[in-house]
């Protein structure tokens, strides 16, 4: 199943990841022992956050380096701001209703 | 023509919660009256182009309204919004959930809690909408793209968020 990026969010030590490999990628096993976490805790966080596109992949001879993928990040804001948006126009649709029914009264 | 009025959106993204704030010059019946009575959320329940069609509306503890959100090309988005508390003029709270035209709902949905306050003439909603999931969220904006300057600013606000948690 595909993750979802808020449930990928949600959780403060995959936050602590993203953080982190946002200032430099980290191959798993920094990651670990970074958080003091077995490998197999940090492999769990690291499915679900490439899972949701926040982080990728680089192949560096045998190591694996993770990077943060600041698009898909990206993409979250800029929904979140064409849900902000979305709010501004129905509240100035809701003045000008206001406004109309207060005229109407007088 | 809005200026003066205050207008707070805050996202906690680790709460998956939304809050928005608002101020309206209209005293408190008239806003309640608005947010609550399904001739009124019809005429301004939807952003432009979009509208609001109520096909029913029973505002009671445990009542329920089923409306669409309809796009310029006719296509209809409904959802269901069941009222789990209501204290006149104050608060109330719903459940809302997408649905089919047949009224199924499509769980989980999101929960929402208004909070109405009157102060100089003027009213104060504080709106709560808490998601279980990001992609139940983002439906709600479906058919509803505005063009949007990107910038880096969002990725040092988000950076600077993420590090002071």
């Amino acid at each position: 199943m595909k993750q979802d990026i808020f449930q990928a969010i949600a959780d403060p030590t995959r936050r602590a990841i993203l953080t982190l490999i946002a200032v430099h990628a980290l191959t798993p096993n920094a990651m670990a022992e970074k958080f003091d976490m077995t490998r197999q805790a940090v492999s769990k966080h690291i499915k679900i956050l490439h899972e949701c596109e926040l982080i990728k992949p680089e192949y560096s001879g045998r190591e694996i380096y993770y990077h943060f993928n600041a698009k898909k990040m990206q993409e979250f804001d800029h929904w979140l701001a064409q849900f902000r948006q979305s709010w501004e126009i129905q509240f100035n649709q809701l003045d000008e209703l206001l406004s109309t029914i207060k005229e109407q009264k007088k | 023509m809005n200026k003066d009025l205050l207008f707070d959106f805050n996202v906690d993204k680790a709460a998956k919660t939304v809050f928005i704030t608002r101020e309206f010059n209209a005293g408190l019946s008239l806003v309640w009256a608005a947010f609550t009575q399904p001739e009124l959320l019809d005429q301004w329940g939807a952003p432009a182009p979009m509208r609001a069609k109520t096909k029913y509306m029973d505002f009671k503890v445990g009542g329920q309204r089923f409306y669409a959100m309809i796009s310029p090309d006719g296509q209809e988005r409904w959802a269901l919004q069941r009222f789990t508390s209501i204290t006149p003029k104050t608060n109330f709270k719903m459940y809302n959930s997408f649905a089919d035209k047949d009224e199924n709902p499509e769980l989980p949905g999101s929960e929402w809690d208004y909070i109405f306050s009157e102060q100089n003439g003027r009213t104060i909603v504080n709106i709560t909408i808490f998601n279980e999931s990001f992609e139940r969220m983002e439906k709600l904006l479906e058919g509803f793209k505005i063009g949007f300057k990107m910038t880096l600013q969002n990725l040092e606000n988000l950076l600077s968020v993420l590090s002071q948690k």
